[in-house]
């Protein structure tokens, strides 16, 4: 591992500044991922300034009805908080359905959206990547790409986005309260992780030393009929192939609102506001669901190992739609 | 740097301690520690698995100065003096240790989840000790092991 210092910052403004004159710094959440790809040699932090400690690890309920939760929270605290047990279960199950117990233990919300891609090729540090190194190249276009992505991808990387909390959290309209150099601000879930484009570089819009304190979920009263579906190589403790968070509002057997994500498809969790759009106001049926998961899939672009993953995602958008509209039960 | 921490209740110190080392390699080279083992070093195996300030975490992936001031226990601390742990002995008499490199954590881990839970379901067993590989025994006999554990603390063994 190439040598670094480490650093604990007093406050949120000091962890800040810590970075600012450190281009090749990072912070430090739990470590679970960064510390992994030091260990790689992946990443190289001159400094890691360590953030666990000083933001929030609590969860709370705002005025308005929906909850706050501190970067700090453990994956395991916010999994089995009894107000996001009930509010937003797609959320602890999400949070459950990745990991280990002691990886759970460790990881923090904050690292969890951030954690890198787990495109083998990013990993070893022998072969060509673009999102490693710009412009050395994309080894997964014609490689191993079996887990790789099939929509918003561009010749530049293919690479999916690992986190399973993120595809929840895109699904219940969540948004990140970051801190930088420029002040604060509120982003919304779709809108933090990029498409690869031209940057693959560039996981997220933050900018070099800003810090995600926390994570705000609106209130949403039909996020308690929630779901989070994953599917993996095997029954547990492995990345999603395909996942499917879900949130559904049904009155008379009619869809009144509906949000839905994919995991494992894309460089970033996929709102998938095509099937969202499809179903507002239908009545609830499996050729609906069916119909609607294909609207969004119509424009997927496998590659050579991952056209499976077409009729996967949409036959889990139909098995998770059917379970939320009562119709699968 | 220094590294100060309190270990199986004992307050301890390692001196010369360099940045990157994980809290695994300074409990087995530096503080005589060596039952946690080193397998994976990332994250994967839970052969490494401790307790840090109560919480089971892998320790190839705590960083020296993560673990600062913090209280760790090890499966070396498990045990009283002269008696093992019932979870290291329901591990030993259930036949569930074959070539034991998975066993300390699989025991640590074990510890853990009958903190939590007393009786724990098959399934939660699994789910519970899904972040420990064993390469050798298949897992039944570890699970006999867990549900002999459980057996006997229901017993106030
Ligand atoms: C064996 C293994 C299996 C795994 N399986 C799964 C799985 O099935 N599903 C899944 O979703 N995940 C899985 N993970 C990944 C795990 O969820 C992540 O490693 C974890 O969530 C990262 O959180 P952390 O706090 O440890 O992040 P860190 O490793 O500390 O940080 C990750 C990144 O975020 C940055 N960072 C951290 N905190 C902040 C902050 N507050 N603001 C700004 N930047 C920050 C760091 O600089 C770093 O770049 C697995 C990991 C391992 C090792
Ligand atoms: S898919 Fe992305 S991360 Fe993987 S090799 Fe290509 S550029 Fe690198
Ligand atoms: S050595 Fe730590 S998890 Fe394998
Ligand atoms: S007994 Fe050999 S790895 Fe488990």
């Amino acid at each position: 591992m190439k040598p670094y210092r480490y650093e604990r910052a007093e406050d949120i403004s000091g962890a800040i500044s810590a970075l600012a004159d450190e281009p090749e710094g990072a912070f430090l959440g739990g470590g679970t991922n960064i510390v992994d790809l030091m260990k790689l040699g992946v990443s190289t932090p001159d400094v890691l300034v360590d953030v666990r400690r000083l933001m929030s690890d609590d969860i709370e309920e705002t005025e308005d009805g929906g909850v706050r939760i501190g970067a700090a929270v453990p994956n395991s605290d916010l999994a089995a908080d009894p107000t996001i047990r009930t509010r937003y279960p797609a959320l602890s199950e999400a949070l459950l359905s990745g990991a280990s117990g002691q990886l759970r233990n460790m990881a923090t919300t904050g690292g969890n959206f951030l954690q890198r891609t787990r495109c083998v090729y990013f990993q070893d540090t022998t072969t060509p990547c673009n999102k490693r190194e710009p412009g050395s190249g994309c080894s997964a276009l014609d490689g191993y790409n079996k887990n790789h992505a099939i929509l918003g991808s561009s010749e530049h990387c293919v690479a999916t986005h690992p986190s399973d909390m993120a595809v929840a959290m895109a699904a219940l309209d969540a948004f990140v309260v970051t801190h930088g150099p420029n002040g604060e601000r509120r982003i919304p879930i779709e809108e933090l992780h990029r498409l690869p484009g031209d940057e693959p570089e560039r996981d997220t819009i933050l900018e070099h030393g800003e810090l995600i304190t926390a994570v705000e979920l609106p209130p949403m009263g039909f996020s308690s009929n929630s779901k989070y579906r994953k599917v993996r190589e095997r029954a547990s403790y492995a990345f999603a192939l395909v996942s499917v968070a879900a949130a559904m509002d049904v009155e008379d057997g009619v869809v009144r609102d509906v949000r839905v994500a994919l995991g494992g498809v894309a460089h970033k969790p996929w709102r998938a506001t095509k099937v969202e759009e499809a179903l507002r106001g239908e009545p609830v049926s499996e050729e609906n669901f069916r119909a609607a998961a294909e609207i969004e899939l119509s424009e997927a672009e496998p590659l050579s190992e991952n056209a499976y993953k077409v009729p996967l995602a949409r036959n889990v958008m139909v098995r998770t739609l059917s379970d939320l509209s009562g119709e699968g039960r | 740097m220094k590294l100060e921490c309190k270990v199986n209740g004992e307050n301890r110190e390692a001196d010369g301690v360099r940045e990157g080392e994980s809290l695994l390699y300074i409990l087995r080279e530096r503080l005589d520690l060596p039952g946690s083992k080193n397998a994976c070093e990332q994250g994967e195996c839970g052969s490494c698995s401790v307790y840090m300030d109560g919480m089971l975490v892998c320790s190839c992936l705590v960083l020296a100065g993560q673990a600062e001031g913090r209280e760790i226990v090890t499966v070396e601390g498990l045990a009283d003096e002269n008696e093992l742990h019932p979870v290291q002995k329901s591990f030993i008499e259930a036949g569930a240790v074959q070539c034991g490199f998975c066993t300390p954590g699989l025991i640590v881990a074990t510890h853990d989840l009958l903190e939590r839970n007393a009786k724990p379901s098959d399934v939660e067993i699994r789910e519970a000790l899904a972040g420990n590989l064993c390469r050798c025994t298949g897992y039944e006999k570890i699970l006999d092991a867990v549900k002999l554990a459980a057996a006997k603390n229901g017993n106030g063994a």
